[in-house]
């Protein structure tokens, strides 16, 4: 591999916003048919050279050449048209489901100023057959998109990106919505493009994806490269690079292993990833907690896998995993807005099976969904999206039985609470709008403090937070823990090990022992 | 009303603060325009401030303010009532129809046109929750339907007593007192009853929308559906909800409508939803709130009626009517989105 020509140099790639330094003199090389992963915790700086590389961002420092030749894209069209593809994760936006696939296909030839303004429609299928080939897309392409599989989608958004054939290729999290028959879809389009001497990039959280594609991991960490591994890969250390110490792990939550919390406990479970069968061991198999949640053979889908778990009154669970691996919709079904379909879940010893948001949120379990804009606060337009009229929304019910809104009951229960999550405003009745994103992100955990909960669901809590406010929300989560079960959902393991008791693997609607999931058993 | 905007405009004075100065302008900018718009024509033509002509203006305004109303609750959940100028029609054609072909008692009659509007409401609000048509075409649909449906009985005719129906009788019922005077009467031989029944209507709804936390569920879920049932609101219940009662308040308007004019027309209601969407729309700037507010909707309305009234008076030719409207609408929507944009955040 070391013999091949470079695809891609950086140099000393150097990038700031505001305060923060996004990339500090980072090195990046690319070689022909070389797939270099691209690892770091979020905010380590990955997404910012993944938007260097691909045309949106300028670097504020630093070197690029492509091929040899200085490469300083403009736009992103720019970078197509030099030789970099970009494929991203939310492919809803670069594909039109109303139109068929042959013409999703042909979408960038259509548009591209210059192009034939007219094509017969077997001219313009054969065209389209000639792409779809090369990825080894084997469906009906007169179909509509619309009603074919994310894979497929993400194949056709692949076909398209290398239609320009491509010297680069940047792939940013392409699994995220696949399952793994999907996924070996998609490497294997890859790994023909790897002999044809294609240099890609591969941003992943996947530890599979890495192993099974990547020739050289690069770990950054704080904007800087921090590692660079060789395959095999070795993902443990990779990742104690990547979130700067040992992975702590603490038991696993398999089926029976019920752990009873205990906070002592916390610092002796913190254990390597190798030091797992010790761990498992300290963990006591207890009976069902009598206070706390149990699911027994819960399932999300009809054709999904049982899920046995349980936590714990006082305990913090982490569920991680990829995007896309069905943390939301467990979240979602814990809370009631979605039916299972099949198995039990029992909470404090009574069976659990809420209707509605509505009827959860009167039984005191509450869920911060992910996506604070789209799932917990109000637009600026509605008139009381301001501190107090967020947090007193879910409990207006409760609070003024009569229907007339008090202010001074809210604005008493919102000034608690700006103090007790040290949410920095002037006051109660400041606009949402005008916070912080991590005061944003307190305020809509702060409504589900407002009062007190049976169970707190946290769907990506930690979602556009800075360190700092990320700190003093975890802070937050433990001192509140004591009286209620809280589990969180993120894709980020770093967060999860930094909030949680006891961290579990969630991908394809299934349980994972952690540390077996990453070491890829 | 206009009380409100003297503190405000003063308290920014002292400061002579250039932003606290534009934002009661914003604040009261419509409203000023309304005070000056009457000093004006108060001055061109005395007649225009009398106590009379005021409620006159004030009791034509009153059917579209009315309907304004309906319209800013289904605004405020995030709909478009567009059916509310056929409801008010066809009701008053059913109010028409149970006095004068069946001989009904006013009572029946206005009962007829409030089970009218709830249930065009109801057809409204389950078309959008439960069949997932949008807002919009769903009362579109309504809008076409009821206004082919209030032809029917009559065979397309206006009823008033002696119609000929479609089986060839004669209409012999006859509009009662009780009924005419709902629609002509004053209260305290000053205010007309239109007029008390929209200042009752608004009231409630201020309150409702403004200070109750059935009205917070009404903008949230206009502001974020997700967000509000993910909190624990029965949004789709809401959305029902605000589609009845915008319904039921365009019902009575045609009821109004039949008293004033003592028969069923045919013809009525023509221009009522265009006019009352306009009023709805103006609303948004009125108190610089730029959302819907039913207090804005109705001075809306009345600004819309002063400004007619005025310009008659002073011999402006009726078909200048709508272009003014049209003027007004478009003024008062770039006052609320362009400057809204600029110092919202």
């Amino acid at each position: 591999m070391s013999t091949a020509p470079v695809v891609l140099e950086a140099r000393a790639l150097s990038k700031r916003f505001g305060p923060t330094r996004a990339l500090d003199h980072f090195d990046l090389i690319v070689r022909a048919g070389e797939v270099v992963a691209l690892m770091g915790a979020n905010g380590a700086g990955k997404s910012t050279v993944v938007k260097i590389l691909s045309g949106v961002l300028r670097a504020d420092s630093g070197t690029l050449e492509l091929g040899g030749r200085a490469y300083e894209p403009a736009s992103t069209q720019h970078a197509k048209a030099l030789g970099v593809a970009t494929m991203h994760q939310a492919i809803a936006d670069a594909v039109v489901p109303t139109l068929s696939v042959a013409e999703n296909l042909l979408l960038e030839r259509t548009s591209r100023a210059g192009g034939r303004w007219f094509a017969s429609p077997a001219a313009r299928l054969r065209d389209a057959r000639e792409i779809a080939a090369r990825v080894g897309l084997a469906c009906d392409l007169r179909a509509p998109l619309a009603g074919q599989s994310v894979a497929t989608r993400q194949l056709v958004t692949l076909a398209r990106a290398l239609d320009a054939k491509p010297a680069l290729l940047l792939l940013d999290e392409p699994t995220a919505c696949l399952s793994a028959a999907e996924a070996d879809v998609l490497f294997a389009a890859l790994d023909a493009l790897r002999s044809q001497g294609v240099g890609i990039l591969l941003v992943s959280h996947r530890p599979a994806d890495l192993r099974r594609m990547a020739d050289r991991a690069v770990v950054l960490r704080d904007g800087r490269g921090a590692a660079v591994f060789d395959a095999p890969l070795d993902c443990d250390a990779a990742l104690a690079v990547m979130i700067g110490r040992a992975l702590p792990v603490r038991t696993s939550g398999h089926p029976g292993h019920a752990v009873q919390p205990d906070p002592s406990a916390r610092a002796v479970q913190r254990a390597s990833v190798s030091g797992l069968a010790h761990t498992r061991a300290i963990g006591r198999v207890n009976a069902p907690p009598a206070t706390g949640f149990r699911a027994d053979g819960l399932k999300l889908f009809a054709d999904a896998p049982g899920l046995d778990f349980s936590a714990a009154r006082g305990e913090i669970v982490a569920f991680t995993g990829p995007l896309g691996g069905g943390k939301s919709r467990l979240a979602r079904t814990l809370f009631g807005i979605e039916r299972p379909a099949g198995g039990t879940m029992t909470l404090d010893g009574t069976p659990w099976r809420p209707a509605s948001a509505a009827a959860a949120i009167a039984a005191n379990v509450f869920m911060l969904g992910e996506d604070r804009w789209a799932t917990s606060l109000f637009p600026d337009s509605v008139p009381f999206a301001s501190i107090d009229g967020t947090l007193s929304f879910p409990f207006l019910a409760r609070w003024f039985r009569s229907g007339r809104v008090l202010r001074e009951r809210e604005q008493a229960a919102a000034r608690d609470a700006i103090h007790d999550m040290t949410v920095r405003c002037r006051g109660p009745a400041d606009r949402v709008v005008n916070l912080s994103g991590g005061n944003q992100q307190k305020v809509a955990l702060a409504r589900w403090h407002v009062e007190p909960a049976r169970m707190l669901l946290l769907d990506e809590p930690f979602q556009g937070v800075d360190v700092g406010a990320r700190a003093e929300i975890v802070e937050v989560l433990r001192t509140h823990a004591a009286q209620r079960v809280t589990l969180v959902f993120v894709s980020d393991l770093e967060e999860a090990l930094e909030v949680a008791d006891r961290v579990l693997y969630f991908d394809r609607l299934r349980i994972d022992n952690l540390n077996d999931a990453l070491a890829g058993t | 009303m206009k009380i409100t905007v003297g503190p405000n405009a003063q308290a920014a004075l002292p400061r002579l603060s250039l932003a606290r100065l534009r934002g009661a302008l914003e604040r009261s900018g419509i409203v000023l325009l309304l005070v000056a718009l009457c000093a004006l024509f108060t001055w061109c033509e005395p007649a225009f401030f009398s106590v009379d002509n005021l409620f006159s203006i004030l009791q034509a305004a009153s059917i579209v303010a009315l309907l304004a109303v309906g319209v800013t609750i289904t605004l405020a959940v995030g709909g478009f009532d567009l059916s509310v100028g056929s409801i008010a029609a066809t009701a008053q054609m059913a109010a028409s129809y149970v006095l004068v072909v069946w001989h009904g008692s006013a009572l029946a009659a206005f009962a007829a046109c409030l089970a009218l509007g709830v249930g065009a409401g109801l057809f409204n609000g389950l078309l959008i929750t439960r069949l997932r048509v949008p807002d919009q075409l769903a009362t579109l649909g309504t809008l076409f339907l009821l206004a082919g449906l209030q032809l029917i009985p009559s065979g397309g005719r206006s009823l008033a007593t002696g119609t000929i129906m479609p089986d060839g009788s004669e209409a012999t019922g006859a509009f009662p007192a009780a009924f005419l005077a709902f629609g002509r009467a004053r209260w305290l031989d000053v205010v007309p009853v239109p007029v008390l029944v929209l200042a009752l209507i608004t009231v409630a709804a201020v309150l409702v929308l403004e200070f109750t936390r059935w009205g917070r569920v009404l903008y949230a879920t206009g502001g974020n559906e997700t967000a509000a049932r993910l909190a624990g609101a029965p949004t789709a219940r809401y959305r029902v909800g605000a589609y009845v009662a915008s319904g039921a308040i365009a019902s009575l308007g045609g009821a109004l409508i039949a008293a004033r004019v003592g028969r069923g027309d045919v013809g009525a209601g023509h221009s009522l939803l265009l006019d009352a969407v306009a009023a709805a729309l103006i609303g948004y700037a009125v108190w610089g709130l730029k959302r819907p507010n039913a207090l804005g909707a109705v001075t809306g309305a009345v600004f819309v009626g002063v400004l007619l009234n005025g310009l008659t008076m002073l011999n402006a030719p009726y078909y200048m009517q709508d272009f003014i409207k049209g003027g007004l609408l478009v003024a008062a929507l770039a006052f609320t989105f362009s400057i809204g944009q600029r110092h919202g955040r």
